[in-house]
């Protein structure tokens, strides 16, 4: 059998020492009425035959079409070496760092992405990573919930609607508030969302770029937020948050982010991880894990898992998360991602994208009855609407070697003619001249 | 050594792509731009190094062995990671499933969530699974929203959760953070008792959480009474599937009677812990669970075609993004399809093999709070060497000086000086006996020289860490000072 390393004659050694006569002893307490009724699963497989079978499944996804698909998750180049060093097996086969002079490798590069994450998203305090956006901003809305004990959540309309969906499901039992306030044409609706925070209101959560691509400033609205004691909850993007104006300065208390787009592969889904930052003021509320530097009995510097009375293993129910893992490798990408980039590389993948995004607008609202949905500055992503159903132009188009983009009309009513049209550092000219050509002819 | 932001140098090229034609400030606003992010200027070589380098301070599965109890730390195949690169897998962007007709261009990886959920399914007798929770005590989570759901619609009113005084510590936050009161329940000679259940179980609890075996690695020989007196009261009966390791193809939580099961495949399935993460963590439930699984569900029609199902009325909703951790169940799948039916059960059984053959060779130097057939796992404590001032954290520092990762201490609380082997199917006898043999010098030197075990690790990067200096400063960022 396949990594199960004793022999028979090892086996019988070990079952003398333990004083039994076979293995089957070793089951004897589980009761008969508690064995299995079934146990079908197949053969098992030479390594060859299920990297064969891997491969022929895998084949039928078809990975080679151009894609403008983004809706939050996007297709960045990933540096070569980044996976050369997550293949270290000291950090992929380590487990959570319980024992820090073991893994001062984990604890340091956490420390590192901490840093890292702090910095880009301005603002003092980072742990290290959640499962993914969506359970960052989950969790921010708990944090919020517990430092103001408030129920009243706002969130906007223009907040990544998969997101928000989540928060519906988590937030079923527990006697919340959720307000949707609804977009404006795409744009963050501040006037509205201003208007309404009240002395009851524990949070508001707005995402820059938006989901429609738009850039704001909530700078204004964040003053609103704190005149009422309230939570600023800022999502945004990390890689446009390498020039974008950071939620440090707009004066967001908590700012999470989906990781994936800075070196973590698109994998239909995860793993990813989600990014979470905050104040001073909410650290003690913060979940998940966080590395803190100290010393040795020599005063060498170390880093330690830290601050661990927030947590399940010690306060058990009244912890402020269930959550006892991050995303350790996936937060060890995105650093490593970001140093291989640098300031530079990073402002130039923004940059880029940005810049590509912009020539794309250009071409297809050049096409008649195709428009700009996405009013005012927007990133690397933005919507237009289309003369006919955007569902089903997509159908066409990938028929062509093209997806065009994400229909709108998924989650917005009213919008099935709105296509969202993401571009990275990866997508070129040539291949938004061709998709603008035979989106003209489809038209 | 330094870290890396401190070894930038202003200029040197890192790994960039070409310059922008345009600047950013002719498409926004210069006043909805930032200055400098911080991020560090250095060479791939730099990087690198500094990343090897960093790698060389962590103890590994491929380096070290790894007995810490309840994480399974077994071997982790090579030939998984190769599937979970395959570009058909890991350039796929998750809501081309999402588009008309879409399906088509993701057949692959809808066959691998529902082939998962089917072989998950049958490993644990449960009618379905859902593969959409992304760690452990996310699954938990997702498995207490379902329970939740399940009481809503048939209108009961509950309001408890129970859970033993040896649970891992996720079960009762889980409960708390899904809304519920915790219960405790208390163990008697190591297990739970129908009289101890009976005492704290009424018509309020919606559910109790358990695992089988239990945190000290002891089978729950109470349970078919148990799962009796649960149902009576229509609760549900949840397990907590860290402990899988102990049972495949031995017995099948579903055929026992467990209503929710979560999964760890970064334990029992052998995906890599990757420092912390990322897991996976499906979640299984009977027949009457169904309908409140997570959106959406894989089916499959009678043609052979797969494709995704949004109508789910009763729902929990979404819980994750999309479908999970899908490049960590994929190395799941693909060591399901290598081990099959006898390797997942010889796996189980060499699990149970080593970890008693480790008990028993511990038994004179250490005490051995419930010294009887254990099943993965189990627990020893340092409450002998503690009259000579050695703690089990000592026990742990000095193992690492010896090469060996340290068991899991101080967990189940229940246990004084707790120390929690589990050292999985993986590991050879010499290794174990290397193990044994290191554990049993530690225990005579803590007799003969207590001070040296005290001071250990002395062998590693640093020595002891001053954890609540850590707590204090709270020095988590290279810019707090």
């Amino acid at each position: 059998m396949p990594y199960v390393p004793h022999s028979p004659e090892e086996t019988r050694e070990m079952l003398e020492v333990i004083g039994v006569n076979s293995v089957d002893d070793l089951f004897a307490e589980i009761p008969i009425e508690l064995r299995p009724k079934s146990f079908n699963l197949p053969k098992g497989m030479s390594e060859m035959a299920v990297l064969e079978k891997m491969e022929k499944i895998a084949a039928r996804n078809t990975t080679n079409l151009t894609s403008f698909l983004g809706a939050g998750f996007y297709d960045h180049f990933i540096p070569t070496a980044v996976d050369a060093l997550i293949s270290r097996s000291e950090f992929y086969t380590a487990y959570t760092p319980y024992q820090p002079e073991a893994s001062q490798g984990t604890l340091q590069a956490i420390f590192e992405y901490q840093t890292a994450m702090a910095r880009l998203l301005d603002l003092p305090y980072a742990n290290a990573s959640v499962y993914d956006g969506g359970t960052a901003l989950y969790e921010a809305t708990l944090m919020a919930v517990r430092k103001t004990k408030r129920r009243k959540i706002i969130v906007s309309e223009a907040l990544n609607p998969i997101y928000r969906v989540m928060l519906d499901s988590y937030t079923t039992n527990l006697n919340l508030e959720l307000i949707t306030v609804p977009h404006n044409h795409g744009r963050t609706n501040i006037k509205s969302l201003t208007a309404i925070i009240d002395k009851d209101t524990a949070a508001v959560i707005v995402q820059n770029p938006n989901f429609f691509g738009s850039v704001n400033d909530f700078t204004d609205l964040f003053t609103t937020v704190h005149e009422h004691k309230a939570i600023a909850i800022m999502s945004t993007y990390p890689v446009l948050q390498s020039v974008l104006k950071t939620p440090g300065q707009m004066g967001a208390d908590i700012a999470v982010a989906e990781g994936q787009s800075i070196g973590q592969p698109l994998s239909f889904g995860g793993p990813y991880l989600g990014v979470m930052t905050c104040s001073k003021a909410l650290v003690r509320q913060m979940p998940g894990r966080m590395a803190g530097r100290t010393e040795d009995g020599e005063g060498k510097t170390g880093y330690v898992l830290t601050l661990q009375a927030r947590e399940q293993h010690i306060r058990r129910q009244k912890a402020t998360s269930n959550i006892c893992s991050n995303q350790a490798l996936c937060a060890l990408r995105t650093l490593i991602h970001l140093c291989l980039l640098g300031e530079e590389g990073m402002r130039r993948t923004a940059g880029l994208s940005i810049e590509r995004a912009h020539y794309a607008a250009d071409r297809l609202t050049s096409i008649d009855g195709v428009e700009l949905f996405t009013k005012g500055p927007f990133g690397n992503e933005f919507a237009v609407t289309l003369p006919v159903n955007a569902f089903e132009v997509i159908d066409k188009l990938t028929e062509r070697g093209i997806i065009p983009g994400f229909p709108l009309g998924r989650y917005y009513e009213g919008l099935e003619n709105g296509l969202l049209i993401a571009c990275t550092e990866k997508t070129t000219e040539e291949q938004i001249g061709i998709f603008a050509e035979i989106l003209r002819g489809t038209l | 050594m330094k870290t890396v932001f401190k070894k930038s140098v202003p200029g040197r090229e890192g790994v960039w792509p070409e310059k922008p034609k345009s600047k950013i400030e002719d498409f926004i606003p210069a006043d909805m731009l930032r200055e400098s992010s911080g991020m560090p200027s250095l060479s791939e070589l730099d990087v690198v190094r500094h990343f090897t380098k960093l790698s060389m301070k962590n103890f590994g599965v491929d380096s070290n062995f790894y007995p810490l109890g309840s994480c399974t730390m077994k071997y982790n195949p090579k030939f998984t990671e190769q599937v979970a690169a395959l570009p058909g897998f890991a350039r796929l962007h998750p809501v081309i499933s999402q588009l008309k007709g879409a399906g088509r261009h993701c057949q692959g990886a809808l066959e691998v969530v529902f082939e998962t959920e089917r072989m998950l399914s049958e490993l644990c007798g449960m009618a379905d699974f859902t593969m959409h929770p992304m760690a452990g005590a996310h699954g938990e989570l997702t498995g207490v929203m379902l329970i939740a759901a399940y009481h809503r619609d048939k209108g009961n009113k509950k309001t408890k959760i129970i859970c033993p005084d040896s649970a891992h510590g996720t079960n009762p936050a889980s409960a708390a953070i899904a809304g519920y009161d915790v219960v405790s329940v208390e163990s008697h000679d190591g297990i739970i008792t129908p009289e101890a259940l009976a005492e704290v179980l009424d018509d309020e609890v919606a559910a109790v959480m358990m695992t089988c075996p239990n945190t000290l690695g002891l089978f729950e020989t109470h349970l078919p009474e148990i799962v009796k007196m649960i149902h009576e009261k229509d609760a549900l009966l949840y397990y907590d599937g860290a402990n899988m390791n102990a049972i495949m193809g031995k017995m099948r939580v579903g055929d026992a009677g467990f209503d929710v099961v979560h999964l760890n495949l970064h334990k029992t399935l052998a995906t890599p812990h990757g420092g912390g993460g990322p897991g996976s963590g499906p979640v299984g439930v009977c027949e009457k669970l169904t309908p409140f699984l997570p959106i959406s569900r894989v089916k499959k029609l009678e043609d052979g075609q797969y494709y995704l199902d949004y109508d789910a009325p009763k729902s929990i909703g979404y819980v994750a993004p999309f479908y999970g951790n899908f490049g960590v169940y994929l190395k799941a799948y693909a060591y399901m399809l290598r081990l099959g039916r006898e390797g997942l059960t010889r796996a189980t059984e060499n699990a149970v093999l080593s970890a008693n053959y480790m008990r028993k060779r511990l038994e004179d130097d250490y005490e051995i709070p419930y010294n009887r057939i254990c099943m993965h796992e189990f627990v020893a404590s340092a409450v002998k060497q503690a009259k000579n001032g050695v703690r089990a954290l000592d026990v742990a520092k000095a193992l690492l000086d010896k090469g060996h990762h340290a068991p899991t201490i101080y967990f189940p609380q229940i246990v004084k000086e707790c120390m929690m082997f589990e050292p999985t199917e993986t590991e050879s006898k010499e290794t174990l006996d290397q193990f044994l043999d290191d554990m049993i010098e530690i225990a005579r030197l803590s007799d003969s020289d207590p001070d040296f075990i005290k001071n250990a690790p002395t062998t590693l990067s640093v020595s002891r860490l001053d954890e609540t200096k850590a707590a204090r400063d709270m020095v988590i960022t290279d810019d707090i000072e």
